[in-house]
Order: C-alpha cells, then sequence, then structure tokens
C-alpha cells in the first residue's frame, strides 16, 4: 500500500491549520471568560467599597432610628418605610394590570394595526427615560388628578415606569408555555380563559415572578420619578414606625435620602450617605433572594 | 337527516393567508364507520380535521368556506362551538399529557363542561382510562403528573380525555407517530372496539394502518380528494387513480 510508507501523516495528524486553529480557540475560550469576570469585578468593588465606606455609620440603630440633629446624626428609618411603601403600592398597581395585559396581547390578541399599536406603545413606553415619566406623574397625578405632592401620586408614577417591563417579561412567560397545551385544551371545548386559568398562568408563575421582583430594584432605586411626585427631603415620623404614612401624604425615600445626604446637607459625615446606599442595595437584594428561592422551589415543581 | 350519514363536508376551501390548502373538497362520513385519510405531509389531513372541530377559528389568517354538516347540521354558523368540540374528540400527532396529575387530565374536559360531583367524575376518569385501557398501569397513581407518563401512556392518556366528553366523532390524527409498535397495536384494538359505539377518522401516514383498520379511506393529496373509496378498493390491484396505487405501494409520495 503506497500510503502504508508514511502512516503518521496521512491520517488524524496535527497539520499546521490545525494547530493555529486550536491556538485560536484557546484564546477566544480565555477571552470570553475575561469578559464574563470582568463583569463581576465591578459589581465586587462597588460593595466592597459600600461596605468600607459606610462601615462607620452602620449598625441596627442607623436602620430603626430617625434622622436627628438637621439629619447629620442619628437613622434613616423613614426613608426605609417609605421606599417600602413606594416599591409595594407601584407594584401592587403595575402588576395585575401589567399580568393582564400581557395576557390580552399574548392570548387574545389578533394580529392587526391596533394590537401592533399596543406593542410599539408597550416598547416605546420602556425606553422613556425615568425624568420624563417624573414629569408625566407631575402633571397627571399630582396636578390633573389632584393627588397632590403624595406617596399615591409617586407610587403611580413608578407603576407607569415599571409597567411595560412586566408587560413584556410576563408575554414571555406565557409564551414558553407550549401551544400544545392550550390546543389540547381547546379540543375538549375549553375557552381560552379556562385554558389560561387552569394551565397557562399556573405554569407561568416562576416567570411572571423573576419579571415584577426585577422592577422592585427598579422601583426602589429610581429618584427622579419620586422627587417630582412625592418624595420628601424630610419627614418626621416615630423611630420604628412601620404605619407611619398615609397614601395622600408625603414621604421619605432611600434613593432620595441618599441624593440629599450626598449633595444637600452640609456637615454630614461621609459615612451616612454610603451606609444609606448599602441599606438600599441590602434590601432589594435580600428581596431579590427570597424571590430566587421561591423560583426554584417552583421550579422544583415544574410539570414537564 | 339521511341515515347512515354523519358527516358530510361539502366544496370545503381553506386557506392560510393568500395560500390555499384544501380545493374545494366533498365528502361524507358514516356512522359508526372508521374513515381512513391517507396522504403525503402538507397535503391538508390536519386541517381538515381542525375545520370539523372549528379549532381552525382559532389560527390567525385561517379563512374557510363551504358547508360541513354534522348530523345534518351545519357546523359553520350559529352553534355552541365548545359543545361541538366535545361531540367531535381530538387526538394530536405529539402526546399532550396536561401539566396536571393523570386524574385530572381525565377530569379536565367534564369540568370545563361544568360537572362537579366528584363520583360523576371518579366514574368518568375510571371509565375512560379503561376505555383507552391504561387503567391497570396507573390506578394507583391518579395524583402523579401526567406529565411524567411515558409517551404510549400519554397517548393513551390523550385518548382518554378526547373519550371523556363522550365523543360522537373521535378523530386521531397520526396517534402513533411518537410511540412504539406495541403500544400503538393496543391503541388499535382500542379503536377497533370503539367503533361501535361512535366514528372514527384516522389520519394516518402509514397506508398499512388505514389498511387495518378502516373500512373506507380517502387518499388526500396538495388539498384535493384524488379518491376516497372501500378498502377493497383503494388497496386493490386496481384503485380507480393510479396515484392511488402508486402511493399505497410506496412508489410516489
Amino acid at each position: 500500500m503506497g500510503s502504508a510508507a508514511q502512516p503518521q501523516t496521512s491520517r488524524f495528524s496535527k497539520t499546521e491549520f490545525s494547530q493555529r486553529k486550536q491556538r485560536v480557540e484557546g484564546v477566544a475560550r480565555w477571552l470570553f471568560f475575561a469578559m464574563a469576570i470582568a463583569m463581576i469585578i465591578p459589581l465586587l468593588a462597588i460593595i466592597a467599597y459600600l461596605l468600607v465606606k459606610a462601615w462607620p455609620a452602620l449598625s441596627v440603630e442607623f436602620v430603626l432610628d430617625v434622622p436627628r440633629k438637621g439629619m447629620t446624626e442619628g437613622g434613616i428609618w423613614p426613608a426605609l418605610v417609605g421606599t417600602v411603601y413606594l416599591v409595594f403600592i407601584s407594584l401592587a398597581v403595575a402588576t395585575p394590570i401589567g399580568v393582564l395585559a400581557a395576557v390580552y396581547l399574548n392570548e387574545y390578541a389578533k394580529d392587526n394595526w391596533l394590537n401592533r399599536t399596543i406593542n410599539l406603545a408597550v416598547i416605546n413606553l420602556a425606553g422613556v427615560p425615568s425624568i420624563v415619566h417624573a414629569l408625566f406623574g407631575l402633571g397627571a397625578f399630582v396636578y390633573a388628578a389632584r393627588f397632590g405632592y403624595s406617596i399615591l401620586s409617586a407610587s403611580l408614577t413608578l407603576a407607569i415606569m415599571t409597567l411595560p417591563v412586566i408587560i413584556a417579561s410576563t408575554r414571555e412567560a406565557l409564551a414558553s408555555v407550549p401551544m400544545a397545551f392550550r390546543e389540547a385544551c381547546w379540543n375538549v371545548g375549553a375557552t381560552r380563559l379556562q385554558a389560561i386559568r387552569s394551565i397557562v398562568l399556573p405554569n407561568s408563575t416562576s416567570g411572571i415572578l423573576t419579571g415584577v421582583i426585577l422592577q422592585v430594584s427598579r422601583a426602589a432605586g429610581e429618584t427622579a420619578p419620586i422627587m417630582f411626585t412625592g418624595a420628601v427631603f424630610y419627614k418626621a415620623i416615630e423611630r420604628g414606625d412601620i404605619l407611619a404614612y398615609r397614601l395622600d401624604e408625603q414621604c421619605m425615600a432611600l434613593s432620595m435620602h441618599l441624593y440629599t445626604m450626598a449633595t444637600q446637607v452640609p456637615n454630614v459625615d461621609e459615612s451616612v450617605p454610603y451606609a444609606t446606599a448599602v441599606v438600599l442595595l441590602g434590601s432589594v437584594l435580600l428581596v431579590n433572594a427570597s424571590a430566587i428561592a421561591f423560583r426554584v422551589w417552583l421550579r422544583s415543581r415544574k410539570k414537564w | 337527516m339521511p341515515a347512515g350519514e354523519k358527516i358530510q363536508v361539502q366544496d370545503l376551501r381553506l386557506s392560510y393567508g393568500s395560500r390555499e390548502v384544501l380545493h374545494g373538497i366533498s365528502f361524507t362520513v358514516t356512522r359508526n364507520e372508521i374513515l381512513g385519510i391517507i396522504g403525503p405531509a402538507q397535503s391538508g389531513k390536519s386541517t381538515l380535521l381542525r375545520c370539523l372541530n372549528r379549532t381552525i377559528d382559532l389560527i390567525p389568517h385561517a379563512r374557510v368556506s363551504g358547508r360541513i354538516l354534522l348530523d345534518g347540521r351545519d357546523i359553520r354558523s350559529g352553534i355552541n362551538v365548545y359543545d361541538l368540540r366535545r361531540t367531535i374528540g381530538m387526538v394530536s400527532p405529539l402526546p399532550v399529557g396536561l401539566p396536571l396529575s393523570i386524574y385530572d387530565n381525565v377530569a379536565f374536559a367534564p369540568r370545563a363542561a361544568g360537572l362537579k360531583s366528584r363520583v360523576d367524575l371518579d366514574e368518568i376518569v375510571e371509565r375512560c382510562l379503561r376505555q383507552a385501557a391504561l387503567w391497570d398501569e396507573v390506578k394507583d397513581r391518579l395524583n402523579s403528573l401526567g406529565t411524567k407518563l411515558s409517551g404510549g401512556q400519554q397517548q393513551r392518556l390523550t385518548i382518554a380525555r378526547a373519550l371523556s366528553h363522550q365523543p360522537e366523532v373521535l378523530c386521531l390524527d397520526e396517534f402513533s407517530i411518537a410511540i412504539d409498535p406495541v403500544t400503538t397495536m393496543r391503541i388499535e384494538d382500542v379503536l377497533k372496539e370503539l367503533r361501535r359505539e361512535i366514528t372514527i377518522m384516522l389520519v394516518t401516514n402509514l397506508t398499512q394502518q388505514a389498511r387495518r383498520l378502516a373500512d373506507r379511506t380517502m387518499f388526500l393529496l396538495n388539498g384535493e380528494i384524488v379518491e376516497l373509496d372501500r378498502n377493497e378498493v383503494i388497496f386493490s390491484d386496481n384503485p380507480a387513480s393510479q396515484k392511488t396505487y402508486d402511493y399505497v405501494n410506496g412508489i410516489y409520495g
């Protein structure tokens, strides 16, 4: 056999081309890995920096106490409670509207100009900067609806801001339920609503929840929309009081408080705004973590 | 109402957007027969079934014309579509166990129709699972998930679900595509039992299956009926159309 003279080079032996391919493969792999790591570094740096800077001010008292001496001392309780109110109310408004709208768009809507317009509106609403939402909230809720500068106005503004994202993520969750399940329901004489209630919604809860939870951090973190509509510089409430605010009152909020402490109040110890930031980040992460735990539990019960 | 005719289809045309899929087909289905429907992919077999139970209404851009009579009643206008779908049982190509318990899978249709009595539901679930030859395998775990059953079991669960609303016509769309030959044979035996009570339309890619089970077979090609006749003719050496002979004998398609 002619090829037997040089068996090593005929099959499966390394060539210059194959070795170059292997080198490129190696470089690519490391490049991708480096980018993935590079994403984590700023996160860790932020958390570390915040913790170091905030350390002198951080304590349980700082969380539970009210601000004292022109906000230069004491804690941030009113701001924490205010943020909880704003986030809770805005999502309590946005979630049902967003989920039901998504159900319409994903389950009922035919492809016609009206629904295309709705889709376009949702996408564009998601792209509106938060400061514009703030102005809209000011005009619509504070003045036109006469809710005044209040928790209600601020929450509704945040609700409108979070709505399009909740709609988008809910639609995605609904779309991940296989079409065959719906058809099986229709085939035995179930209405769309019966299919949605018994099959589609129960099996997309985890995805819907993820979308809503992601909006917690957004609603808690935004400053502009609430600054124009209901968040206030200082508000005296009782230490540790959870039911301190009424809907028609203004409130303090963590994001707003962070901004004022960092830029508006003289003679504040540098650690105070950082400690505020740590509390803000910490409470958001806490909510996210519990949501992730709940989701893992839901996934473990995944049914197909 | 003509005696033996369960379903009459008259000049049925269907298009998705501008693409016409069924080009005006007419045929009748006789009460208590098994009608085989054979034909290559894209010939409109599944679409035809969707027209019968009007799930075609749920598909965007689908336009239907022509008449479909069930027991002489036009099903395309002025009827309760949910009852129609209960009258026509549908079994899809891929087994679809709903993400519910085995019990709830079978009880789904009666419940959707408003039945609440646990005793009645128990009775329906057991009867249908027995009819679908699945009862013995699942009777001790009715509360486990239907989606966790094997493919063959899920397909029998689908049949049990289709029987749970006591259909007068049972349409099977390539029911054996995802299951093994042994299970297929068991289901074929089930169908032979069922035909005493109901009318069956059997869409299949396996011409031999139509030959085994059907009384008459329709050869559908590109949205037109090439030939519809008794099995002795369709599967003989000289059916009316040369195309039928070629397809049945594996020369065409």
